[in-house]
């Protein structure tokens, strides 16, 4: 078992990185823990843990930015920015659930270092697009900072892109700068029933095209529809087409009426605000799937208008379940463990339809087997290797946990 | 401005050089003439100038990575442009380098309404990708002033914004995909039609890396559904400290305005000189906000921030009632650049951004240094998103002039350092702010920003001389220096 560190500032992490670099030590790097199993498993005889990590360093509502400590919970910010009716636009998840974990201690800096973005991901841009600034310390054991605190900014290389989506191989992050945006007014989701989900991704590609401004767009299959805790969504036990609004609250109303008009054709039914929130928290916290513990995940990203025909292809070698979200640009899969071959044909699937696929979710002999993240195409890997090294060439940081050699 | 010592042998190999490139491409699409090379002396910092050795013209993906190999195995620096456009001389020839002109990529690849995105070539302009979706009542938008001429490659390699960025976002916001030939001739693609890109976010890298990393020889952006309407509104005040705060509220209350633009009295007059937009000539400062979206929602928050402005003390606010108008009111907007270069035979401008709170007091310390300079200075700028244009205007026929303005500009950069902002918004380090940089960023800081460059380009071949005031060798920056001992801070929680 590892031993584990646990660092209230920078300078002890620091300290630490310098010396597990001359040592040669590998360290594994976590931020809240709430995702375990994520990433290929990965054994180090210490383990960081950055959850001390938890100033505050600025919030000034009307500048809309944020500096804190790498180890601030989610929870934590929600209840801060809530004071000013602000949010992190690119409502970040919490995985927490669908690994299995029963406390909410996902962090800032876990959920930046894999570049997780909820359902507003389509509007508002992912969560690597709101990191005004980044502070880390590299495997080299130097402090380096990039970026700033101000939205435009286009002063030297932008590190802070490399370091989200890096799953803590090139560097501890220790501060970020993020960018709060106001929160919506009024939410509102339009529930289209009974659609397969070929027609729904149709349907959400429709709405994606209107000048309307959706701001989620998701599908859940009649089986995973009847998982919700929101009784207006699972009572009609069909499926469900979400398409949600947000907005000042005459502008919602207007919208919503222009949609009712346009899928005329179909049942609906309306979710409004705390029901349309928790419906939204769901799919953006994989609540369908948090339930089914025993089941391997995926998570699928992919051009939103194949999302229905990539289901398909996979289903007709395995048999699974899978939801959409990003109007079908994202695709949660569950499958049985049992089907050990599955990663070649979601793969393969890929293949002709462009995107990639994460195994999120799975026991470690299943993660050491299969590859997690998407195999690169050979110059692409060599150059990511070569990003690795000028973080990292004593492969001290999270070393094997996204590919073999990175 | 100095440049690397240009490479002698290099000069003197030209015949060959130009004899490797042409068979690699079409004899026509290398230029070695100096009168025909005249074009490509500089980019928009005109003020610096050099000839190149030579440029080439190449036509496919293949035909760069030829010329990158050959370049790299022969020692040769390369410089890719686009339009040349670049405020920041980013672009600017070296002595002893091939200029790698992307002008021959000028084709739309593929429209995809269905995912939303189209697919160009890097030598497409902005405006160009906008008008192959408009007729169904789509656009891209990141719209710099220049887009009629600036290339969407150029675009990717500055990261460039426009005035409706506040809301859309900077370009790296609404790029999806990139093909990139690595200076060792290798090709790779970073994202796709998808949302998010698999692996290190290299996509995100290279946006803003001013042609250091690599050359960027195919691009997917994201298109958008044109909004339902867009109604703009002109409020004047009678001083910078109103407009300021005024600003500050219509962010603080909530409302995100398509864009939020802001003028000051020198620039409101050459603006209304010179193209009649009908700007109040009375105030101090102009604010022209624009909300675009669903109608309901356009009306409800126009009225907002009336309301907003009447608090801020405004002197007068006019609102558009036709499309026509609207347009009328950006035009002296977008004209103001021109509009300045009449009133002074030189403009040099400038590009730091603020945190929006110190919006007055840089206007303010702005005003000091003008006069101490003796040099008038016309402020146009994204006040949304505190992105300062000062224009400082000058006279180069008049000796110590252009020097006195550059220090001017470089007081202007520290001053919006030293509030916590940065050197440059949207417009580039490139050879005009490089010197600057150990302003913002520490050796620490830099050294793992060339630690990344070496990662692409080991040998420091690919448009050397920019961004970083001191160039070190990779091999140097990738020493490692070991310091032993136990672990420290044995006194740690331990679990
Ligand atoms: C009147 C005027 C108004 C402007 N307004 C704005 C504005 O509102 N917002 C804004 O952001 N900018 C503005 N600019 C600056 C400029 O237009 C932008 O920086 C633009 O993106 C440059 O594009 P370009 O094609 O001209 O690139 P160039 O000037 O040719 O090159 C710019 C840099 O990009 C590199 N480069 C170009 N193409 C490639 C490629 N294919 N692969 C790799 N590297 C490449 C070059 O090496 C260089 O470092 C303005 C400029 C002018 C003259």
């Amino acid at each position: 078992m590892a031993e584990i560190l646990k660092f209230y500032n920078e300078e002890q992490l620091c300290g630490t990185i310098k010396w597990a670099a001359s040592a040669k030590e590998p360290l594994e790097v976590i931020g809240g823990c709430s995702k375990p199993g994520l990433g290929r498993p990965i054994s180090t005889n210490y383990r960081l843990d950055l959850s001390g990590l938890t100033q505050i360093d600025s919030y000034q509502p009307d500048e809309l930015v944020l500096s804190l400590g790498a180890g601030v919970t989610l929870v934590e910010i929600r209840t801060l920015l809530k004071q000013n009716r602000q949010e992190l636009a690119f409502e970040p998840p919490d995985y927490s659930s669908l690994m299995g974990i029963s406390t909410k201690t996902a962090t800032i800096g876990g959920v930046i270092s894999c570049n997780f973005s909820g359902p507003r991901r389509i509007k508002a841009g992912a969560a690597r697009d709101h990191i005004l600034g980044i502070r880390g310390i590299s495997g080299r054991g130097e402090i380096f900072k990039s970026g700033g605190t101000v939205v435009k900014n286009v002063t030297g290389y932008d590190l802070s892109k490399l370091l989200a989506g890096s799953y803590g191989t090139l560097s501890a992050i220790t501060n970020l700068c993020v960018r709060v945006l106001p929160a919506a007014e009024t939410t509102s989701t339009l529930l289209l029933l009974g659609l397969n989900d070929a027609d729904a991704i149709d349907a959400l590609g429709y709405a994606a095209r209107t000048s309307y401004e959706p701001s989620g767009l998701a599908h859940l299959p009649r089986e995973l529809a009847l998982h919700c805790n929101v009784p207006d969504a699972a009572t009609p036990s069909t499926s469900v087409t979400a398409i949600r609004i947000e907005g000042p609250p005459e502008s919602v109303t207007d919208r919503i009426h222009s949609l009712q008009k346009t899928y005329s054709h179909f049942h609906t039914t309306l979710l409004c605000e705390e029901s349309s929130r928790t419906f939204w928290q769901e799919i953006r916290d994989v609540i369908p799937f948090s339930k089914m513990l025993n089941r391997v995940v995926w998570r699928l990203s992919v051009p939103p208008s194949a999302g229905a025909k990539v289901v398909a292809e996979i289903k007709r070698h395995v048999s699974c379940e899978a939801f959409y979200d990003w109007g079908g640009g994202l695709i949660w899969l569950a499958l049985d463990p049992k089907e050990t071959a599955e990663s070649n044909h979601i793969r393969n699937t890929l293949k002709t339809h462009g995107g990639h696929a994460l195994l999120v979710r799975a026991r470690a002999d299943i993660r050491r087997q299969t590859s997690v993240f998407q195999p690169q195409p050979s110059a692409l890997h060599a150059l990511s290797t070569r990003i690795k090294d000028s973080f990292d060439p004593l492969r001290i940081l999270n070393p094997g946990k996204m590919y073999k050699d990175i | 401005m100095r440049l690397p010592e240009p490479n002698k042998s290099v000069i003197a190999k030209k015949p060959h050089i130009v004899a490797a490139l042409r068979s690699v491409v079409q004899d026509e699409n290398v230029i070695e003439d100096p009168e025909a090379l005249k074009p490509y002396e500089c980019d928009g910092l005109s003020a610096y100038r050099q000839l190149p050795l030579a440029v080439v013209l190449p036509e496919t993906t293949d035909q760069v990575s030829a010329i990158l190999k050959y370049c790299d195995a022969e020692g040769i620096n390369v410089v890719p442009r686009g339009a040349g456009t670049s405020l920041s001389g980013g672009a600017l020839p070296l002595a002893d380098g091939v200029l790698l002109s992307l002008g021959k990529f000028n084709r739309i690849l593929d429209i995809d309404y269905a995912n939303r995105c189209v697919i160009a070539q890097p030598g497409v302009t902005n405006l160009a990708i906008t008008n192959a979706v408009e007729t169904e009542g789509f656009y891209y938008a990141p719209d710099p002033s220049s887009q009629i001429a600036c290339t969407i490659g150029g675009n990717v390699a500055e990261n460039s914004g426009g005035v409706h960025c506040l809301k859309y976002g900077l370009t790296t916001n609404n790029l999806l995909c990139v093909e990139l030939v690595l200076m060792n001739g290798e090709v790779v693609r970073v994202g796709g039609k998808q949302f998010d890109s698999e692996g290190y976010d290299i996509l995100g890298l290279i946006t803003g890396s001013e042609g250091l990393l690599g050359v960027i020889t195919e691009v997917t952006v994201r298109i958008l559904r044109r909004p339902e309407t867009a109604q703009a509104m002109l409020i004047g005040f009678s001083s910078n400290e109103d407009a300021g705060a005024c600003v500050a509220s219509v962010i603080g209350s909530g409302i995100i305005p398509a864009g939020m633009e802001m003028m000051d009295k020198l620039a409101i007059h050459a603006a209304d000189d010179f193209c009649s937009p009908g700007y109040p000539r009375d105030v101090e400062a102009l604010l022209i906000v624009e909300l675009d979206g669903p109608s309901a929602e356009v009306t409800e928050l126009t009225a907002r921030v009336q309301s907003i402005a009447e608090c801020s003390h405004a002197k007068s606010i006019s609102i558009s009632s036709s499309e026509s108008e609207r347009q009328q009111f950006w035009t002296g907007r977008k004209a103001a650049f021109p509009a300045v270069g009449r009133i002074s035979p030189d403009y040099y401008c400038m590009d730091g951004t603020i945190p929006r709170s110190h919006l007055a007091r840089v206007l303010s310390r702005m005003n000091e240094l003008s006069s101490e300079y003796g040099l008038r200075i016309a402020n146009v700028f994204h006040a949304g998103d505190g992105n300062l244009h000062p224009l400082i205007l000058y006279d180069a026929n008049k000796p110590g002039h252009l020097e006195r303005a550059e220090q001017l500009g470089a007081d202007i950069l520290r001053l919006c350092v030293e509030v916590g902002g940065v050197l440059t918004g949207e417009h580039g380090v490139g050879i005009e702010k490089r010197d600057l940089m150990g302003i913002m960023f520490n050796d620490s800081d830099l050294n793992q920003q060339q630690r990344v460059k070496c990662a692409f380009d080991p040998d420091g071949r690919l448009n050397p001389g920019k961004v970083f005031p001191t160039l070190h060798r990779c091999a140097e920056l990738g020493r490692i220096h070991i310091h032993g001992g136990q672990i420290p801070f044995p006194d740690l929680p331990r679990f």
